[in-house]
């Protein structure tokens, strides 16, 4: 169904995060034992209520932690082999984490263009590289680009989310870490933007780690899931199989 | 009539100089969430040191260029030192370590510059020119002229190049800057860099009219209503907000002036800043936030 158990006998994991615990300011503790997976070209699903601590997982990845106070107290987390603990997240991003953050975070008052070529600077292309990039994302999203001179702030729920994801394409990322793509959306743009996904996963292989409540679609896409509860891992497994069972039959995968 | 515009005319192009000070603020607020009260040091120190180039006999133009480099460098240790350290701290954190700072860059020129008031000569001459009936001065011409050449050279900047574009997103969304790989401390050293130019084109101008010294600094003081006019986040707010005191100051000075025996022109700013708080507490041109889920 997917290569996703074949991929984790392959030379190098992409992402593997093992037992990790992420404390804020020193004293709460938002993630208490997290281990986790990514292999190449795999979309993998981080599923749980709020607060369970996905966005804080997703943050301890790319480095983002860091920015809200919060440290990674134990475990470790390598990309592609490397730990990257210490690592800041700009390099990250250059290795090829990208995060999109829970609610979008577009740059409101730059128009969809800028904000897409603030994406591309990274990697410091040249210009017809960076033009290239460009018509790449608005083939992906072509709402996009019927817009692009608009302020990104006064865009629709939907269009700021594909322009966030179109973003962090540009950086041209061997993963993405997506946050609760479908918060605030209409069932019929959740199911778009997931669609483009898939895609992108297929047909430019890029690995996705998307944090979601809605299980229903996330399911549906992802190859491979975990389940958070109160920051620790509860279960997981084959997304259509293994997980299903769990949240209707109650047992651990 | 003449009257009139004689002294608007005067208080704006007063007005461009306050306009170029609050700019410097207004750089540093939208990159790094900091009021940098250094500013008015910053702006000394660029004053100060090209003097003392000018006094060793350097060409203008080439002052011009060793003090933006010296500035340039002041900002790379200022990130280093002061910013990383501090980075994620509370806002008035970083406002104690600027006003901290501000003193450290005061007693740093003064003591490798000496404190005596030192002669600026732009070689600009201060005759007024007559248009029709009104008298304007040459010197506030080619200061208001110069102010706005910067800020066409900021706004081309900001919006045509990748460094400007980044900055802009920084501004707007530090975490999201972050997470698509910007370098948020590189951005500030350039800011801060920037904000050091501003400062020195800012610093000649003034030191010009009124000599280079220790109270150079505390045009701090005087961006400060401006910026409550114009909104702390716009640097179209910094110019509109400047040239509004500038041309207030003025009028005030004139009309109000002899009714209640004059000295308005201290305190007016002040006092028009405070009603644009009761009003308008974000300024004239302060971000309004753009929210739509």
């Amino acid at each position: 169904m997917n290569s996703q158990t074949h991929c984790a006998a392959a030379p190098v994991e992409l992402l593997a995060v093992q037992d990790i615990e992420v404390i804020y300011d020193g004293a709460i503790l938002a993630v208490a034992g997290v281990s986790l997976r990514v292999g190449q070209g795999g979309i993998v699903a981080l599923l749980g209520a709020n607060g369970a601590g996905k966005s804080t997982t997703l943050k301890a990845i790319s480095g983002l932690v860091r920015a809200d106070r919060a440290q990674v107290s134990r475990g470790a987390i390598r990309f592609l082999g490397v730990d990257t603990a210490g690592v800041a997240p700009n390099e990250l991003a250059r290795r090829g984490i990208v995060h999109v953050l829970e609610g979008r975070h577009v740059f409101a008052h730059l128009s969809i263009e800028e904000n897409l070529r603030s994406g591309g600077f990274l990697r410091n292309p040249g210009r017809r590289e960076l033009e290239r990039d460009l018509e790449r994302i608005y083939a992906w999203f072509p709402r996009l680009k019927t817009k692009r001179k608009t302020q990104a702030g006064l865009t629709s729920g939907g269009e700021q989310q594909m322009l966030a994801i179109g973003r962090a394409l540009m950086t041209r990322p061997k993963l993405v870490l997506l946050d609760e793509p479908s918060m605030g959306l209409a069932p019929i743009l959740v199911e778009e933007i997931f669609e483009i996904v898939a895609q992108l996963n297929a047909r430019e292989g890029v690995s996705f780690l998307v944090a979601e409540q809605n299980l229903n679609v996330a399911l549906r896409h992802a190859g491979y899931a975990y389940i958070l509860e109160n920051g620790r891992v509860v279960g997981e497994g084959e997304a259509h199989e293994d997980i299903q069972h769990f949240y209707l039959g109650g047992r651990s995968a | 009539m003449t009257f009139f515009l004689e002294t608007l005319i005067g208080g704006l192009l007063a007005g461009t100089l306050y306009s170029l000070v609050a700019i410097g603020f207004v750089l540093i607020y939208k990159a790094s969430g900091v009021f940098n009260f250094a500013q008015g040091a910053m702006l000394l120190f660029a004053a100060l040191t090209f003097v003392s180039l000018q006094e060793q006999g350097v060409p203008f133009v080439l002052a011009l260029l060793l003090t933006s480099v010296v500035m340039a460098i002041g900002a790379l240790i200022i990130e280093r030192a002061v910013l990383r350290p501090l980075v994620n701290r509370s806002q008035i954190t970083l406002f104690m370590a600027t006003l901290g700072l501000s003193f450290i860059i005061e007693g740093l020129a003064q003591g490798l510059m000496g404190a005596q008031v030192r002669a600026l000569d732009l070689g600009i001459d201060d005759v007024p020119l007559f248009f029709g009936e009104i008298m304007v001065s040459q010197f506030d011409l080619v200061a208001a002229a110069t102010a706005a050449l910067l800020v066409i050279v900021l706004a081309l900047l900001f919006n045509h190049t990748r460094i400007g574009v980044s900055l802009r997103a920084v501004a707007d969304d530090t975490r999201a800057a972050l997470s698509i790989g910007i370098n948020l401390n590189r951005i500030w050293q350039i800011v801060w860099a920037v904000a050091g130019v501003v400062g020195l084109v800012a610093g000649l101008l003034w030191g010009a009219r009124q000599g280079v010294q220790f109270s150079l600094s505390l045009v701090v003081l005087k961006a400060l209503p401006v910026l409550i006019i114009g909104g702390f986040t716009s640097i179209g707010g910094a110019i509109v907000g400047g040239l509004i005191v500038g041309a207030a100051e003025n009028l005030a000075e004139a009309y109000i002036g002899p009714l209640i025996g004059g000295g308005i022109t201290p305190w007016f700013a002040y006092f028009l800043a405070l009603i644009f708080l009761y009003i308008r507490p974000a300024g004239l041109f302060g971000e309004r936030t753009i929210e739509r889920v």
